[in-house]
C-alpha cells in the first residue's frame, strides 16, 4: 500500500509535468494549425539554456533560470514562430510537420555537438527531503511539482477564459476569420500562443530535468507522450490535456513498478490505439470538430 | 405514383436558439426539376445541406430511392445515385478536363482491386469523351480545368456530377457568376440531359429567371419553411412569394 | 502521350546507368549502390503513403525490420530468399492495414502518432524477445541467395539482383500511380470535398496505399537483411524511419523519381559531408529547413520549376493556389 502511494504520487508528479506539455503542443496546435514534432526537443532545450547560462557565464542557479526562460521564449516562441512556421505553414500542413522534425533533430544534434552528449546533472528547485506519511516515503519535489504546475493549469485556464486577451486567444483558436472580423488581432494571439507554449515548456524543462537529468535525447520520449496525451485528453481543451498527462504519468509508473519494465515504453501507443478506436474524441473531448 | 427519387420529411435544424428549418417535407419524382427558392436567410442552404448529410438535421429523414442517406458519407451518398455541383468552383484544377471526368465515373466501376490492376482509364475514356462532347468541352479535353474560364469549369463540374449516370443530381447555385452566354449553354445542356436520361434534378438557386426557365416545379422556403408550391407560373403570381421577396 | 514518352526515355537511361555504375568499381562502392536502391524501394513506398495519399508514416524503418527478420530467421532455418521474402511483404501489409485502420479512421495526422509509437514498439520487441530475434546482438549470417549457376554471394552478382528486384518493384509502383488510384490520389490532394462527392472512398484508398507503402518497406528490409548480413534493432530506429521520410522530401514528394533522388543525396551526402564530422546531421537538418521554405516540392520540384522557367512550353497552374484554397 505505501509502495502503491509512492507510485502514484510520483506518477502524478510526471504527469503534471507531462500535461504542461501537452498543453503548449494542443494550443499551438489550435491556433496555429502546428502539429509542433519538436515538441519534445522543447523541452530538452531550456534546460542547457540553464547549463549554459552556469557554465559559461558564472551565473547563479536563479538567475541563470530566469535567463533561460527568457532565452526559451525568444527562441522557441519568437523564432520559431517568425523562421519557421510563418514561412512554412502555407506550404501546407505536412510539410510543416517535417520542417519541425528538421527541427527536432537540428536542436537534438546542435546540443549534441556544441554542448555534450552526456548526461549532466540539473540542480532541483525544491529540497530533495522526503516526508515520512503513514509509512509511505513521499518525495517533497514531487509534491512541489505537483503543486506547481496545477497552479500553472489553474492560472492559465482563468487567464484563457477570464482575460479580455485569453478569450481573444480562444476566439482565434476556434475561428480566425471570425475573430479577425470581430477586431481581434489575430496574428498578436497566435504569437501569444507560441510564447506560452514556449514558456510551458521551458518550465516543464525546468522540472523534469532534475529527476532524469539533462541529455540531448531528453525529447523524444517526451515529445510523444506528450502528443499522446493530447490526444488522450481529447485536444481542443486544457482539461483534457492535463487529464491525459496525469493518465499517462500515472499508468506509466503503475506499469513499470506492477507489470512490465520492459515493456513500458510502449503503453503510449496501446494507450493512443485504444483511444482512438473506443473515445476517438478523447476522454473529455467534445465529438464535434474530431469527426470525420 | 412511383416511388419517389428523393423524399425529404420533416427536417429541423436549429443554429443554438436559431431555427433555421423549420419541418420542411417534400417528394421529387423521377425527371422533375425542383427549383428550391428564397429570400437569403430562408434556409434552403441549410436544407440542401441536410439533404446531402453534410449537416447533421435536428429531426426528420432523408430517402433516396427509398433508402435513408443520415448520417452517410459523401462518397457512400454518390454511391447510391446522387451526384451534386458545387456552389465554388469545384473542379481538380491540375487534372485536365478528361481527368476530371473519368475520375468522376472510375469509382462506380469495378471493384477496388480491378481499379489497381485494370486499365488506367478505368475503361472510361469514350465515355468520358461523350460526356465532354455533350457539354461542347472537346476543344478543352487535354486543358488542365483549372485554365478554364469561370463558366466552363462550371460545365466541367456538371458534366462530373453527371459521369457515373446518377438518378439525382443536386446542383447548388449554378448560374452563380456565370456569364449569359454561358448560362444560356448550360441550362440547354441541362434541360437536353435531363429529356434525354431522365435525371431529377434538385436545383438551389438564385437567379429567379434562369429557376423560372428551367425547373418543373418550385418549392419557395422562407423563414424555414415552405410558403408556397407550383408550376413556375403558380409561383410568380403566387402573393405570399411576391411578399417574402418583397421583405414583407 | 509525349510525357510518358520522355519519362521512359529518362527511366531507360536511368537504367543504363545504374547498370554500368558498378563496373570496374570496388567492393564498398558497389555495396553503397545497393543500399541505394534498398532504400529507394523503402522510400517508394513511403512515398505512396506521403506524396500521393497524404499521410505520414513515421514506422518506415520499422516495416524494414519486419521484412528484414522474417526474411533472415526464415532463410538461416534453411528457406530460400524467395519464398521468404513475400512473407515478409505480406506481414507488412497486414499490420500496416491493422495500424492504419484505427489511425484513418480519424481527420488529422494520427497515422504519424500511431506510427511513432509503432516505431517504439517494434524495437522493444527486437530488443526484449531474444528467443527469437537475439536481442541486441541481432542475427547474422543470412545466406544470399542463388538462383542455379547465377550466385549473389558476390557483391557485384548481388547488387545485379538488387537492381532487378528494385526495376520490378519500380514497375509495380508505376503500374499504381498510374491507375485510376494514382487519378483518385491527385484527386484528393487537389480537392477532397470534391472527390469524395464522386465517390472517391478516402479512408479506405488511404488505408491501401499505407498498407501498400509499408509492403515496399518490408520488401527493402528482406533486401537489407542479406546485403549487410547483420541486423539489430538499432538498424531499425525512429531515426532511421526519419531518414527515409527525409529521402521521400528531398527528392520530392508525389514526384515518381523522387524517392531515388532522394535516396541518393541522403546516402551519398554524409560521404561528401564526411570532413564536417559530427556536424553533419546539424547542416543536413538545417538544409532540409531551408529547403521546406523555398522549395517546398523538394529537387524534383526544383527541377520542374527551372525546366519551366528555360523551356516556357506550356503554361499553367496560375489557378493553383485559387483551387487550394477552395477547400
Amino acid at each position: 500500500m505505501s509502495q502503491f502511494l509512492q507510485v502514484m504520487l510520483s506518477g502524478l508528479a510526471t504527469g503534471s509535468i507531462y500535461a504542461l506539455v501537452a498543453i503548449g503542443f494542443t494550443l499551438v496546435w489550435q491556433a496555429a494549425q502546428t502539429v509542433n514534432f519538436a515538441q519534445g526537443e522543447f523541452v530538452m532545450l531550456p534546460a542547457f539554456f540553464v547549463l549554459a547560462a552556469m557554465k559559461l557565464l558564472g551565473m547563479p542557479f536563479w538567475s541563470a533560470l530566469l535567463l533561460g526562460l527568457a532565452i526559451s521564449l525568444l527562441v522557441l516562441g519568437l523564432l520559431f514562430k517568425k523562421l519557421i512556421v510563418e514561412p512554412i505553414l502555407p506550404h501546407g500542413g505536412i510539410t510543416l510537420i517535417i520542417a519541425t522534425m528538421a527541427l527536432g533533430i537540428l536542436l537534438k544534434e546542435s546540443v549534441k555537438e556544441f554542448y555534450s552528449a552526456e548526461a549532466q546533472p540539473f540542480p532541483s528547485l525544491f529540497p530533495a527531503r522526503h516526508l515520512d506519511f503513514h509509512g509511505a516515503v513521499l518525495s517533497l519535489q514531487d509534491i512541489f511539482n505537483l503543486v506547481l504546475c496545477l497552479a500553472i493549469v489553474v492560472s492559465l485556464t482563468l487567464f484563457l477564459n477570464r482575460t479580455r486577451t485569453g478569450r481573444c486567444m480562444q476566439a482565434t483558436a476556434q475561428n480566425p476569420a471570425v475573430a479577425e472580423i470581430l477586431g481581434v488581432n489575430v496574428k498578436r494571439m497566435i504569437l501569444y500562443t507560441f510564447l506560452i507554449n514556449a514558456g510551458l515548456a521551458a518550465i516543464a524543462s525546468f522540472l523534469i530535468t532534475p529527476v532524469y537529468l539533462a541529455k540531448f535525447s531528453n525529447g523524444e520520449s517526451l515529445g510523444l507522450i506528450a502528443f499522446i496525451a493530447a490526444i488522450v485528453g481529447g485536444f481542443n481543451q486544457i482539461r483534457g490535456a492535463l487529464v491525459g498527462g496525469l493518465l499517462i504519468g500515472v499508468l506509466d509508473n503503475l506499469t513499470a513498478t506492477y507489470v512490465t519494465a520492459e515493456y513500458r515504453a510502449a503503453l503510449p501507443l496501446v494507450l493512443l490505439i485504444a483511444v482512438i478506436l473506443v473515445r476517438p474524441q478523447g476522454l473529455l473531448g467534445t465529438k464535434e470538430g474530431r469527426a470525420v | 405514383m412511383s416511388k419517389p427519387v428523393l423524399s425529404v420529411r420533416n427536417i429541423q435544424k436549429s443554429f443554438g436558439g436559431i431555427k433555421a428549418v423549420r419541418g420542411v417535407s417534400f417528394e421529387v419524382q423521377r425527371g422533375e426539376i425542383l427549383g428550391l427558392i428564397g429570400p437569403n436567410g430562408s434556409g434552403k442552404s441549410t436544407l440542401f445541406n441536410c439533404i446531402l448529410g453534410q449537416l447533421p438535421a435536428d429531426t426528420g429523414e432523408v430517402e433516396v430511392n427509398g433508402k435513408p442517406v443520415s448520417n452517410i458519407r459523401p462518397s457512400d451518398l454518390n454511391k447510391l445515385g446522387v451526384g451534386r455541383t458545387f456552389q465554388q468552383l469545384s473542379v481538380f484544377p491540375k487534372m485536365t478536363v478528361l481527368d476530371n471526368v473519368i475520375l468522376a465515373g472510375q469509382e462506380h466501376r469495378g471493384t477496388m482491386l480491378s481499379r489497381l490492376f485494370g486499365p488506367g482509364d478505368a475503361g472510361l475514356t469514350a465515355e468520358a469523351e461523350k460526356m465532354i462532347e455533350f457539354f461542347r468541352l472537346t476543344p478543352y479535353r487535354d486543358t488542365p480545368a483549372g485554365s478554364l474560364s469561370y463558366g466552363q469549369q462550371k460545365l466541367v463540374d456538371a458534366a462530373m456530377a453527371f459521369m457515373a449516370g446518377p438518378d439525382l443530381v443536386l446542383l447548388d447555385e449554378p448560374a452563380g457568376g456565370v456569364n449569359l452566354t454561358m448560362l444560356a449553354n448550360l441550362k440547354d445542356r441541362l434541360v437536353a440531359y435531363n429529356a434525354e436520361h431522365g435525371t431529377t434534378f434538385v436545383v438551389i438557386e438564385h437567379n429567379m429567371e434562369f429557376v423560372m426557365s428551367l425547373c418543373t416545379r418550385i418549392i419557395v422556403l422562407a423563414e424555414g419553411a415552405v410558403i408556397a408550391e407550383g408550376s413556375p407560373a403558380e409561383i410568380r403570381a403566387n402573393q405570399t412569394v411576391i411578399d417574402a421577396y418583397l421583405g414583407g | 502521350m509525349t510525357k510518358v514518352n520522355k519519362g521512359f526515355i529518362v527511366a531507360a537511361l536511368l537504367l543504363a546507368v545504374a547498370i554500368v555504375a558498378p563496373i570496374g568499381q570496388g567492393n564498398y562502392i558497389t555495396y553503397t549502390l545497393a543500399s541505394w536502391l534498398v532504400f529507394s524501394i523503402a522510400a517508394m513506398g513511403l512515398n505512396l503513403t506521403l506524396g500521393y495519399a497524404g499521410q505520414i508514416s513515421l514506422a518506415q524503418a520499422s516495416f524494414m525490420a519486419i521484412g528484414a527478420y522474417i526474411t533472415a530467421l526464415l532463410t538461416l532455418s534453411g528457406w530460400h530468399w524467395m519464398a521468404a521474402m513475400p512473407l515478409g511483404v505480406i506481414a507488412c501489409f497486414i499490420v500496416g492495414l491493422l495500424l492504419g485502420y484505427p489511425a484513418l479512421r480519424l481527420k488529422g495526422h494520427f497515422l504519424a502518432f500511431v506510427t511513432l509509437a509503432f516505431n517504439t514498439l517494434v524495437f522493444l520487441v527486437l530488443r526484449n524477445e531474444e528467443w527469437l530475434t537475439g536481442g541486441s546482438y541481432g542475427l547474422t549470417g543470412m545466406p544470399r541467395p542463388g538462383f542455379g549457376l547465377f550466385t549473389t554471394m558476390k557483391q557485384f552478382n548481388f547488387y545485379y539482383f538488387t537492381l532487378a528486384v528494385t526495376v520490378l518493384a519500380a514497375l509495380v509502383m508505376w503500374g499504381i500511380v498510374r491507375s485510376p488510384w494514382g487519378r483518385a490520389f491527385t484527386a484528393l490532394r487537389e480537392n477532397p470535398i470534391r472527390a469524395e462527392s464522386l465517390g472517391v472512398d478516402t479512408r479506405r484508398i488511404t488505408l491501401l496505399a499505407f498498407a501498400i507503402g509499408s509492403a515496399y518497406g518490408g520488401l527493402a528490409g528482406s533486401l537489407i537483411a542479406p546485403l549487410v548480413q547483420f541486423i539489430e534493432p538499432g538498424s531499425f530506429g525512429l531515426a532511421h524511419s526519419l531518414r527515409i521520410l527525409l529521402m521521400v522530401i528531398v527528392g520530392g514528394a508525389g514526384y515518381f523519381g523522387g524517392p531515388f533522388l532522394g535516396a541518393a543525396v541522403v546516402i551519398l551526402l554524409p560521404e561528401m559531408l564526411r570532413f564536417t564530422q559530427g556536424y553533419y546531421l546539424i547542416i543536413y537538418s538545417a538544409l532540409v529547413i531551408v529547403m521546406l521554405i523555398f522549395v517546398p516540392a523538394g529537387l524534383m520540384g526544383m527541377g520542374q520549376r527551372l525546366r519551366e522557367k528555360f523551356w516556357p512550353g506550356r503554361q499553367q497552374r496560375a489557378d493553383m493556389a485559387e483551387g487550394a484554397r477552395l477547400k
